[in-house]
């Protein structure tokens, strides 16, 4: 099966902080991938250096069957990203700044579609300073599909936003794997990764200590902790590393 | 090659560019600091220096009955302000410059000045020749003075094409600086370098939409200078508004290169105030940089303002063609390119 993402021993640290130590996984086409882990394990770095961003010390990434060094434009045109804590320019509205990204890409959805596709219009003419946590997060989004990409990456996508927020973004990003799409995310919400991923590798301390289905690493758990409520990547997580994922 | 309508948007540096346009117009005060400091500057200058006639001169004289006739002597002269000081307050005075010149005692005189002062070593003789001639002096002659003021040569005039380019300079090292490290704080830098624009694009953009606000900033001041002083403008506006552009372009890049890599609005301004503080004393903005010694002449006459400034006198009082002041265009064209190359390469997008 053709590759969207392989990375392997992936190596990136910080003065005496190891960030990221030996990390490896794939992704294949069409598929939502999820990294799961508790603050600090390292996930962010691991998706900057796969969106060419951070340089690792080590270790081999191909994204798209593409490295980095050498067809670093052709990726950059065929890649979405949203950052953890990107915030766009207080005042310009919805509709100036989805503009401003989509003239970077040579093909790509119109302005309108991407208001549709993000559930935007009604606030195409607000700044972005007046948008709710939610909105915020959709015109990244929106943004981040401005140029029709193969593969999304997404950082933390839905931290901090309401149960509805949440949903509606979960909306957005099952219609762009309806077209194809394939996705990369990082998340530290267990729901969140049962709900989107068809592959989750959990990451603790730079790296991958598990790797599966969600419901295959749930069923990993064996009988006795299932009896009382229906497992999750929460007691997985828990069981492999003897803590709660997000008091970590 | 896809165009700009098929992507339904211009091409992304007119993009940028009326980001860039739209944040600065959606930002009031932005635009009433860019235009009031010229103007309020001009005013101060005005005040400072009235085109009337020259200045009184301010002469200090120590309080007490022996130097009544003294004091007299002195107020009979038009050209002479007299202050009364206490013995203790002479030296604050003559500090302050409250007063130029200390006379004390009667025949002969003492005259107690600083002579590095140019208004105290005038005042000394202004006020030495009052008092010789109170004294008895006889005049071999008697000059006639034909006092006139040329439009040009004034103080006035000469100051407000520095003030001028002191607020292109101003405008834009903090404007351009401060942008590029606000987006770096909010990490839309490393968003947009996570897209593929091309990254000259982004350097250019606000360096480029700084000319939308060019015209006023510079007409403003010196329709006030031609209102308000007569101040002539000799060259052609043509060459006015090529040297006013160069200039703008040439601090553009300046602030970015300031922008490039600090992290904090403290440390950017920091940097610019490194290299603005000195230039607003060498470039000769209030007074003549024709004051430095000869050897630091080629280092002043190289630094950016300095260039700036001798243009915009040369086009705005002489009337210097473009081709005419070609040195300083070319010292001006190397601040555009040098900085603006070296921050494309050391900018730092996260
Ligand atoms: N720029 C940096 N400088 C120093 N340490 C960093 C930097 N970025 C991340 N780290 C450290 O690297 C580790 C992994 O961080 P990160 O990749 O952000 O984790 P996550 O996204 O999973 O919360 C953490 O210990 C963090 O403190
Ligand atoms: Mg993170």
């Amino acid at each position: 099966m053709e590759l969207a993402v392989r990375c392997q021993n992936l190596q990136k640290r910080y003065g005496d902080v190891v960030a990221v130590d030996g990390l490896s996984f794939e992704v294949r086409r069409g598929e939502c991938y999820g990294l799961l882990g508790p603050n600090g394990a390292g996930k962010t770095t691991t998706i900057e250096i796969l969106e060419g961003l951070l340089a690792p010390d080590g270790g081999d990434v191909e994204v798209l069957g593409r490295r980095w060094k050498t067809d670093e434009q052709e990726l950059r045109q065929r890649l979405g990203v949203q950052l953890q804590e990107t915030q766009f320019t207080d005042k310009l509205t919805v509709e100036e700044t989805i503009r401003l990204f989509r003239s970077f890409y040579h093909r790509g959805k119109t302005i309108d579609e991407l208001l549709g596709l993000v559930e935007l219009e009604g606030k195409r003419g607000s700044w972005v300073v007046k948008l709710s946590g939610g909105q915020k997060q959709r015109l990244s989004i929106a943004c981040a599909l401005a140029g029709d990409p193969d593969l999304l990456f997404l950082d933390e996508p839905t931290t901090g936003l309401d149960p509805q927020s949440r949903r509606q973004l979960w909306n957005v990003l099952t219609r762009f794997r309806e077209s194809g799409g394939t996705v990369l995310l990082t998340t530290h919400y267990m729901d969140e990764a049962q709900t989107l991923c068809d592959r989750v590798a959990i990451v603790d301390h730079g790296h991958v200590i598990a790797e599966d289905t969600p419901k295959a690493l749930i069923a990993s758990l064996g009988a006795p902790k299932v009896v009382v409520h229906e497992g999750t990547l929460e007691d997985v997580f828990m069981s492999l590393t003897g803590r709660h994922l997000r008091e970590a | 090659m896809s165009t700009g309508a098929h992507r339904g948007t211009h091409p992304p540096l007119i993009e940028l560019m009326l980001a860039r346009l739209r944040e600065f117009v959606r930002e009031p005060e932005a635009l009433f600091w860019m235009f009031l400091f010229p103007i309020v500057l001009s005013v101060a200058m005005a005040i400072a220096f009235p085109s009337g006639a020259g200045q009184a001169v301010r002469v200090g004289v120590i309080a007490g009955p022996h130097t009544d006739a003294l004091r007299k002597t002195l107020a009979g002269s038009k050209d002479i302000v007299v202050r009364e000081l206490s013995p203790d307050d002479q030296m604050r005075a003559l500090r302050n410059g409250d007063v130029h010149v200390i006379v004390t005692g009667g025949n002969p005189p003492t005259y107690r000045f600083d002579p590095t002062r140019e208004e105290s070593k005038l005042a000394q003789l202004v006020v030495d020749d009052v008092l010789k001639r109170a004294a008895g002096r006889t005049e071999p002659w008697q000059a006639h003075e034909d006092l006139i003021q040329v439009p040009g040569s004034r103080y006035v005039d000469w100051l407000i094409p520095g003030i001028i380019s002191l607020g292109i300079m101003n405008n834009g090292l903090w404007s351009i600086g401060f942008m590029t490290v606000q987006a770096r704080l909010r990490k839309l830098l490393k968003r947009l370098a996570a897209s593929p624009m091309q990254k000259r694009d982004f350097l250019m953009a606000p360096i480029i939409a700084r000319l939308a606000f060019l015209g006023p900033e510079v007409a403003v001041p010196l329709v006030f200078g031609w209102f308000a002083f007569s101040m002539p403008i000799r060259g052609g506006i043509v060459s006015i508004a090529i040297v006013s552009i160069v200039g703008a372009l040439m601090w553009g890049a300046v602030g970015m290169l300031m922008g490039s890599r600090a992290r904090t609005f403290e440390a950017a301004s920091g940097l610019m105030n490194l290299i603005s503080v000195p230039m607003w004393v060498l470039s000769g903005v209030f007074f003549s940089s024709s004051n430095f010694p000869d050897v630091v002449q080629p280092f002043i006459q190289a630094l950016p303002l300095t260039a700036l400034i001798d243009a915009m006198r040369g086009v705005i009082l002489e009337g210097s063609t473009l081709v005419s002041i070609w040195h300083e265009l070319a010292i001006m064209a190397a601040w555009t390119v040098v900085p603006f190359a070296v921050a494309l390469k050391i900018f730092r997008w996260r």
